[in-house]
């Protein structure tokens, strides 16, 4: 059986939650890999969270924010930008391809960008196989 | 929880919403199966009475602590099934979303099983997080009374007005020296050719003598900060250089400025001085000394205009004030522009002096416009005999201009053609149209009256090209009907130009942290419930700037905008969300980095060096958690336990 990448994506409420939900009111398919957690603000997303995905074998984490300088709580987001790049570093060192971590910024009005986020992601961890610590 | 937790699931069919591509069956029986879930259902429509009835007798026969209502996005019914479990003596926190219709079934309609396996995890989820949710009670703040209005067109003339009438203090702030917005500009109003100005000015003045408004024109809102009751706002009020007390609209400074600019209420069809007034009827009924224009203001190099004015009303050393205000409640009116006609390459990007947009000839027929409501034409000031109307001019095409119907320009280049025709009784008006759009009240009527009338003549089809030939213009298009081309040698050529929002919006968009839609309207917090509302909250649209508008849609969003708002400022109180972060001193070192991730000022470290958080400042978004190198912070109901508990829920299994 094909591999299907398991991938857990951490969405702030305010815009890329919103995001998702447009997808949704715009009937926009897209893979249903990705499980999407709710979080208030993508500065939530606590470095360990993501740690946690991955040692409980998710294959790739998604972590979406409102865009710069758009972020519901003013400065949220470029919190997560640097601890986004601190955990791919982090990952690079324990041999865990950085790429299976992905940053993006969605909008409450982008539905279409999201699905194709989810989209390319899926497909790309597809291409890269199982995460670290997949126990499947 | 305290107790042992007894959590109960309710899946929704949403009819077949949810169950057309989810099992939904399959969800409540696996949902018994999960640790901690004491009942589980499925029903068609758990938003309905019946459905809400099921809630309710779940919690008192089964005595559940946690409700999970697998349905429709939060953003749609979490309010709705938090007030069904507080109905049913629960803490309205102990109801948990799993939101597995927009962000599942509708979006993995031909997955197989994978819909299922994935709303299954959704709701692991959040059975996970109820059952460590703890009961929060709202926290009490005081608001502001007021009311900040931003625009001065006709539907934030009217929110402005109806919020003022309940009693309510209103600033209605208008950034151009006058308030009317594009209504002022208009000559007669579809479908009942109502002077436009004519019904307007009553209500502009209406303001101004309004004892709860307090108007600010040439004014623009600067920063805001704060939250829903509690806005401070910055308004610069840019300086006049007249006393508008003192200004009686003599006019003898005007007839001694020496300079001479485009007169931007006439569309630049007219001239006016660098002192003026926009209007006669304007308000406030003051000049004001266009700094741009006048000669030299630093140094002064001429004083015509003070020298001439007899009651002193003229002030050279008037600056910029800065005004702070605090307001409960924001109404966003920043209205329209049109589309510019230098973006339309095909007819001649606005090259061709006889080529207008609907404004221009708005201002071409009005009474009181450059050439008295005569219909002349901009090169040579002769009357046009043949004058070409092309609707959808940057609508309806995504390809080249804007993808959406600008909504009102069937309807105004009809009445243009009428006013023309009445003008011109011999003339001949063509209009281009790729449909006709006329839903409003006795809206189709009057189309057709227009059409009946001789020497209108409606063709279906677009323009392809407009040219100069032998000093008229050469309109070449399609009509459809008969599937000819069709070559029309015009006069005058009248663009029925897309609609866009106000250059405003977008700065006013960052400032309130609105939404804008992918064309740059404002976006609403729904598109049908909840239309005149933010999604932040607080804040609430009027007018053209949250979509294509016409004056009777302009107005009732206004006052809808206006019962939103007194709504907000009639509560006592307002509650504010709960969710907030809490600290817990034991673990706390007091190094102090969570003040600085933190965006409000919330958090300070107290005479003991550990920090405190202030629950009125804190908006719950957790970043300064996520920072707390001792794990001392956490943000209630949305913990490092909680989230991490769903991440297992959803890979851990």
């Amino acid at each position: 059986m094909e591999f299907e990448p398991e991938l857990v994506g951490f969405l702030c409420k305010w815009c890329s939650s919103a995001g998702a939900d447009l997808a949704g009111v715009s009937r926009r398919q897209y893979p249903s890999n990705l499980v999407p957690v709710t979080v208030n603000c993508s500065g939530r997303v606590d470095a360990s969270f993501i740690l946690k995905a991955f040692k409980d074998g998710a294959d790739g984490v998604l972590v979406s924010g409102c865009h710069p300088g758009d972020c519901h709580y003013t400065s949220g987001n470029y919190k997560a930008w640097r601890r986004v790049a601190m955990v791919k570093r982090a990952l690079e060192e324990f041999g865990v391809n950085p790429s299976r971590l992905r940053l993006e910024w969605v909008s409450a009005t982008e539905g279409d960008k999201f699905a194709s986020v989810v989209e390319e992601f899926t497909g790309e961890i597809r291409e890269l196989g199982p995460g670290p610590f997949n126990h499947d | 929880m305290g107790s042992k937790p007894r959590v109960g699931v309710f899946v929704c069919h949403c009819g077949e919403n949810i169950a057309g591509s989810v099992d939904v069956a399959k969800l409540a029986e696996e949902a018994v199966g999960l640790e901690d879930v004491v009942f589980a259902t499925d029903y068609e429509y758990m938003c309905s009475d019946p459905g809400q009835n099921k809630i309710v007798e779940a919690v008192d026969e089964e005595g559940l602590n946690g409700v999970v209502v697998a349905a429709c996005s939060p953003s749609m019914h979490e309010e709705t099934f938090r007030n069904v479990v507080e109905d049913s003596g629960l803490n309205r926190y102990r109801c948990e979303i799993a939101n597995i219709r927009e962000q599942c079934s509708w979006v993995h309609r031909n997955g197989g099983t994978s819909p299922t396996s994935k709303a299954l995890k959704i709701i692991k989820g959040a059975v996970q997080k109820v059952k460590r949710n703890i009961p929060l009670e709202p926290v009490e703040m005081d608001h502001s009374d007021k009311c900040l209005v931003i625009g001065g067109g006709v539907s934030g003339i009217q929110a402005a007005l109806d919020v003022a009438e309940a009693g309510n203090e209103v600033i209605l702030v208008e950034k151009e020296p006058t308030i009317g917005g594009h209504m002022a500009q208009l000559s007669e109003t579809f479908p009942t050719l109502d002077c436009s100005q004519c019904i307007l000015t009553p209500k502009m003045v209406q303001v101004s003598r309004h004892p709860d408004i307090e108007l600010m024109t040439y004014s623009e809102v600067r920063e805001v900060s704060g939250f829903v009751g509690n806005y401070r706002v910055t308004i610069e009020k840019k300086p006049t250089y007249v006393d508008p007390d003192a200004c009686n609209l003599c006019g003898d400074c005007e007839d001694v400025c020496p300079v001479e600019v485009s007169d931007e209420f006439d569309e630049g069809l007219s001239t006016r001085k660098a002192i003026h007034i926009p209007f006669s009827q304007a308000v406030p009924s003051s000049y004001t000394l266009d700094e741009d224009a006048c000669l030299g203001l630093n140094p002064l190099c001429c004083t015509e205009c003070s020298d001439a004015c007899d009651a002193d009303a003229v002030n050279y050393d008037e600056s910029s004030q800065f005004v702070e205000e605090e307001v409960g409640a924001i109404v966003v009116a920043t209205g329209y522009d049109l589309y510019p006609k230098e973006e339309m390459g095909e007819y001649g990007a606005g090259s061709y002096q006889d080529v207008v947009d609907g404004l221009e000839f708005e201002r071409m027929l009005s009474a009181t416009g450059p050439t008295g409501g005569e219909v002349r034409r901009p090169s040579d000031g002769e009357v046009p005999n043949n004058v070409v109307f092309i609707q959808c001019s940057g609508s309806r095409d995504p390809e080249n201009h804007n993808p959406y119907c600008s909504k009102i320009c069937c309807m105004y280049t009809a009445k243009h053609a009428k006013l023309y025709k009445e003008s011109v009784p011999d003339g001949n008006a063509y209009v281009f149209y790729i449909d006709i759009r006329a839903g409003g009240k006795e809206y189709e009527e009057f189309i057709q009256e227009v059409q009946e009338e001789e020497r209108v003549l409606y063709l279906k089809g677009k323009v392809s090209k407009l040219e100069e030939v032998d000093g008229s213009l050469r309109v070449t298009g399609v009509d459809q009907t008969i599937g000819e081309k069709v070559e029309i040698d015009a006069d005058l050529v009248v663009l029925a130009q897309s609609i866009i929002p106000s250059d405003r919006a977008e700065e006013v968009s960052k400032q309130l942290n609105l939404n804008l839609g992918p064309n740059g309207f404002y976006k609403e917090a729904h598109p049908k419930l909840r239309p005149v509302e933010s999604i932040g909250g607080g804040v609430f649209f009027a007018g053209a700037g949250q979509a294509p508008k016409d004056i009777p849609d302009s107005v009732s969003q206004g006052s809808g905008a206006a019962a939103k708002a007194m709504d907000l400022l009639a509560k006592p109180t307002l509650s504010q969300d709960p969710q907030v972060v809490e600290i817990d001193e034991e673990r706390c070192s007091g190094c102090g980095l969570c003040l600085g991730q933190c965006p409000y000022g919330a958090l300070e470290l107290n005479s003991r060096g550990i920090a405190e958080v202030n629950e009125i400042l804190c908006e719950g978004c957790g970043t300064c958690v996520s920072g707390c190198p001792s794990n001392s912070l956490s943000l209630k109901n949305q913990t490092d336990e909680q989230v991490n508990e769903v991440i297992k829920a959803y890979v851990g299994d």
